[in-house]
């Protein structure tokens, strides 16, 4: 039997240390494709299912969850948000949630006829916690619908990111608020192009940094900025609208000028999503196409 | 009986998980969210004590680095978890037993565990945060835990102990 009073065993406690730096050094080291792939596939396989499932078995109580968000400027709105609050609890008890949802998919079918695109409709399960300090989310849709990695993801009012990981059921997005996100941004005004970068936070604070590649030019505020798209559309695709400018700041430490960005995007209530793919793309759920049917 | 209980506790990680991505992100504050999996290894360690409890801190570590929304470096989860786990084993004698101890130990490991987590991120280089905002987030991330701690932690101490392997009791 144990002694509890007995000193924990250090060589254990070593040993699962080097063991995490072996895995993080294997996975950082390993480049794009790297040796514990198989092992993420494997767990998203097991726990996108589970993720799935639970998203459906929570989803009436969703906006429920909205009334409790609390964020900065809640206070103010208390007695606003209690009079709604009964409103759109009654809402919630008489209008399926359904109705809603319809219209996003309507959204979603206009956005298709707007942009020309194909897409997949999907809808966000999971987000990655704040704690991991990466802006990332789980949608519903994976290969077995054609969704695969470097393809854009919009939603209703923008541009949202890019798939970065695939499992059959499920797929990882990347948002284009996560500070690893650089997506090619031109102003709506004159063309200008730039890169649009995420500063890794949601909400009140999401907003996106915008470099311009011409120094001379000073973005004017409400310009809207677009992706500028790649080569096949892959991983972005053009014309997808980004966001508006809102500041400008010129420093003289950088060459460039940076204006900063409000997404069109609400990330913090991310649900229905179109991942945009090739028209011809065949899957096991209907495509919103380009002339606004479905397959 | 040993793969039984080995289920259970695997189950248990996996259902921490599933819950902080997806039931949690409704709740969530500026994008912050309880970390269950934590609370999961913080109650291992004043169950079971330190050497259990850091192996368990590996297992739901990699939980969270390989389940779908995650896209840092593998590891960095599991490596604050290992620590956190020790960590806290190490100081159940003394603060186990009490409601307030229990709430120091996961605010505690809380910061510790999510320090560690942006620590390594830093040092690998991964893209994050300016440190003021990371200081933000890990404090939001403190009040969380402790706020779910009275309501999720009595049920995980006596399912742990449950199903700790028989032996002569001791606290």
């Amino acid at each position: 039997m144990r002694d509890p009073h007995k000193r924990p065993s250090r060589p254990l406690f070593v040993l699962l240390v080097l063991a995490c730096l072996t895995m993080i050094t294997l996975d950082s080291r390993g480049g794009s494709t790297s040796p514990l792939d198989p092992l993420r596939s494997a767990v998203g396989n097991v726990l996108g299912p589970a993720e799935t499932g639970t998203a459906a078995a929570i989803r009436p109580f969703e906006q429920i969850g909205g009334f409790f968000r609390s964020n900065h400027d809640l206070r103010g709105d208390v007695a606003r948000l209690e009079a709604k609050n009964t409103k759109l609890k009654n809402d919630l008890a008489t209008t399926p949630v359904d109705r809603n949802r319809l219209a996003e998919y309507d959204a979603l079918m206009r956005t298709a006829q707007d942009t020309g695109y194909a897409m997949v409709p999907a809808r966000v399960i999971a987000m990655g916690p704040m704690q991991s300090f990466s802006r990332t989310a789980t949608i519903d849709a994976g290969t077995s619908s054609g969704v695969h990695a470097d393809l854009t993801v919009v939603s209703n009012s923008g541009l949202v990111g890019r798939v970065i990981r695939a499992t059959r059921t499920t797929a990882t997005v990347l948002l284009i608020v996560d500070s690893s996100s650089v997506v090619g941004g031109r102003l709506g005004s004159n063309n200008e192009i730039g890169f649009v970068r995420g500063r890794g936070v949601l909400g009140e604070k999401g907003r996106l940094d915008l470099d311009l590649v011409d120094d001379s030019l000073v973005p004017a505020r409400k310009d809207v900025v677009v992706t500028w798209g790649s080569d096949k559309g892959s991983p972005y695709v053009a014309g997808i609208p980004i966001g508006t400018v809102t500041r400008v700041f010129s420093s003289p430490r950088e060459l460039s000028r940076r204006a900063v960005l409000e997404p069109f995007v609400d990330f913090s209530s991310l649900d229905v999503v179109g991942v945009v793919v090739p028209g011809d793309t065949k899957g096991d759920r209907s495509l919103v196409r380009a002339d606004g049917g479905t397959r | 009986m040993r793969l039984v209980r080995a289920l259970l506790l695997a189950a248990l990680v996996g259902l921490a998980v599933v819950l902080q991505t997806v039931v949690f992100r409704h709740l969530s504050v500026e994008g912050v969210v309880p970390n269950l999996a934590l609370l999961v290894v913080v109650a291992t360690a004043l169950a079971r004590g330190p050497e259990f409890a850091a192996v368990m801190g590996l297992v739901a570590g990699l939980v969270v680095d390989l389940a779908p929304p995650a896209d840092h470096v593998a590891g960095r989860w599991a490596l604050a978890l290992v620590v956190v786990g020790y960590l806290a084993g190490r100081v159940r004698q003394d603060a186990g037993g009490s409601a307030v101890g229990t709430l120091v130990v996961v605010g505690a490991c809380s910061f510790v565990g999510t320090s560690i987590y942006a620590f390594s991120g830093m040092v690998l280089g991964d893209p994050s945060m300016p440190v003021g905002e990371m200081l933000g987030v890990i404090g939001l991330g403190v009040v969380w835990d402790v706020l779910v701690t009275p309501i999720v932690m009595p049920p995980l101490l006596m399912l742990l102990r449950r199903i700790r392997p028989p032996q002569v009791a001791f606290r």
